[in-house]
């Protein structure tokens, strides 16, 4: 009797998962999601416990204990500025889960026929994935160096190796009994996935995360075909078509195609573009910063990874009420691919509490620009550049930009002339409408504030 | 039909309904949609179990599905937490303001 019930709860925890993404489609529905998400996960691993073949489950018992001790000052310690480390992270333990289940399914049953090519894919998926995912949270926590590291014939030895793990792949399949090849497989996979993030610089995290995504839910997907499990397959299968979109749309974003993504190793083109620094930019003190903005009637503020390095999300927040309250329009213009993953400037200002109503998407304010009297940009440095409109042999050309340029007034919060991620020089800078605000963001927004404030105190 | 082939019409019709739902999302949600489906797909913990709970389970296997469990719940709970934490933040503007 009792093991009827299993499969009902499988199904139930399986529609939760798809209505729980079904109201992500708003803010307002959203956190229903996460309780009917919760409880769908409760279903399933309910269901798998009262399973007849679980019967040992101290093992189990310390490794929910272990678990939740891990995540729980994960989720409540982290700082939101660290929310893409955090999700490279998570993407590392999920590969890691459905790649160490993989191992052990084949050393216990060594399936054969299609079931071996589910165990394959998901064991390669899932190693690759592991070491890579790891890689991209070194290099978004900064242990690892950000830029791209390139070296001759990288994309030669990138796919040589990635050609073995699969050959080896194929021939555990053809004969699953070879199992000296099964730990040669794990490495090779393992070391792809390092190999596979080494050339990837900052600006393409984002793609990089929502990829990574994709494969860690089409490896728990390929379980679900190893196991026979039908839950399985279908939340492994929304998990991985849903990084497939973000990072479409990423890519989109940059005008670029995965495959220039994964081997075009952005930032070393451009060591020439750089020369041109020494031309002459006009800049400004807070002071007149702020005596523009007062006499603003519609300010678009463009946020970037560089607020984010300088937590200036606070403040400008500030300015934001500061500015409201004499009845100034401010609005912000959200690149698709501003920050180190999909919605990273979203989350950072919602968590200043900035309304959501007042971030903008791109398509949706860029016509907006001509009549803004002034753009402010804060950390944000390609997602702005009119290079990618104008010049056909700019890295960035025919990439999508916020259109900055048009506004009256531009004003641009920077630490210095450095070029950004990319490496590449932004004409933005050199209009004749352009002032440059040189310092630390937060910083400099904090005298902004206090410049707004004085001239009222004076009037 | 076999069970494979069961198994592969789940998938793509998954992968589909999947491409559909979150094409709905809006790009604001885009963070916590990531850690809302990273931890879904922490479902990896069914297969955890199986292999650990498995009555005359080797010392390679259980190890492994140990780490495996250690691992998917390490995701389930800061997933979904973080998530609700991130959602939580998002809010219209007030009454007071308007």
């Amino acid at each position: 009797m009792i093991e009827n019930i299993f499969p009902a709860l499988y199904i139930l925890a399986a529609a939760s998962f798809i209505l729980a993404i079904k109201w992500m489609n708003s803010p307002v529905t959203a956190r229903r999601g996460v309780i009917i998400g919760e409880i769908g996960m409760l279903l399933a691993v309910v269901g798998t416990l009262l399973r007849h073949e679980v019967v040992n489950y101290e093992w189990i018992l310390i490794a929910f204990f272990l678990g939740t001790a891990i995540g729980v000052p994960i989720a409540y310690i982290m700082p939101m500025t660290a929310v893409p480390q955090r999700t490279a992270f998570s993407h590392a333990c999920g590969a890691l889960a459905s790649a160490l289940i993989g191992t052990a399914e084949y050393y216990r049953h060594m399936p054969h026929g299609f079931s071996m090519g589910a165990l394959v894919l998901e064991t390669l998926l899932g190693f690759l994935t592991f070491t890579a995912s790891l890689m991209a949270f070194g290099k978004l926590q900064e242990t690892l160096p950000t830029r791209p590291i390139t070296f001759k014939g990288q994309n030669f030895v990138n796919l040589g190796v990635f050609a073995a793990a699969a050959i080896v792949g194929i021939l555990l399949v053809i004969s699953p009994e070879r199992m000296w090849l099964f730990p040669i497989f794990t490495v090779l996979s393992l070391v792809f996935g390092v190999l596979l993030i080494v050339p990837i610089g900052g600006a393409d995290m984002p793609t990089v995360i929502a990829l990574l995504n994709s494969y860690a839910g089409l490896s728990a997907s390929a379980m679900g075909f190893v196991l026979n499990n039908k839950l399985l397959i279908v939340a492994g299968a929304l998990d991985g078509s849903s990084g497939f979109i973000l990072a479409v749309i990423m890519c989109r974003a940059m005008n670029r195609s995965f495959s220039n993504v994964l081997f075009g190793a952005f930032g070393t083109i451009q060591v020439a573009a750089k020369q041109s620094s020494e031309r002459p930019v006009r800049s400004a003190s807070p002071e007149e910063a702020a005596e523009i903005l007062d006499a603003a009637r519609s300010v678009i503020i463009i946020p970037g990874y560089g607020m984010a390095v300088a937590q200036a999300q606070h403040k400008l927040r500030e300015m934001f009420d500061v500015l409201s309250k004499r009845g100034i329009d401010v609005r912000f213009a959200i690149h698709p691919v501003a920050g180190r993953m999909p919605g990273h400037m979203n989350v950072l200002l919602a968590e200043a509490d900035i309304p959501y109503d007042r971030l903008f998407e791109m398509d949706d304010i860029n016509s907006d620009f001509p009549r803004a009297d002034v753009a402010l940009v804060i950390g944000a440095n390609d997602v702005v550049n009119p290079a990618a409109l104008n010049e056909k042999n700019s890295p960035i050309s025919g990439m999508p930009i916020l259109h900055a340029y048009e506004a009256r007034t531009v004003m641009v919060v920077k630490r210095s002339m450095n070029p950004g991620f990319a490496g590449i020089d932004n004409e933005l800078y050199y209009l004749e409408k352009t002032l440059m605000l040189f310092g630390d963001a937060k910083a400099f927004v904090g005298s902004i504030i206090k410049e707004l404030n004085a001239a009222v105190a004076s009037r | 039909m076999t069970s494979y082939e069961i198994a592969i019409w789940v998938f793509m019709l998954s992968a589909f309904l999947g491409f559909e739902l979150i094409r709905r999302v809006s790009p604001l949600l885009h963070t916590p949609l990531m850690s809302l489906t990273n931890a879904i797909s922490a479902i990896a913990v069914v297969g955890a179990i199986l292999i650990t709970g498995e009555k005359d389970a080797s010392t390679l296997s259980r190890t492994l599905g140990f780490i495996a469990v250690v691992a998917s719940v390490t995701n389930v709970v800061s997933g979904y937490l973080i998530t609700d934490r991130m959602l939580k933040m998002f809010k219209k503007r007030g009454p007071e303001k308007k």
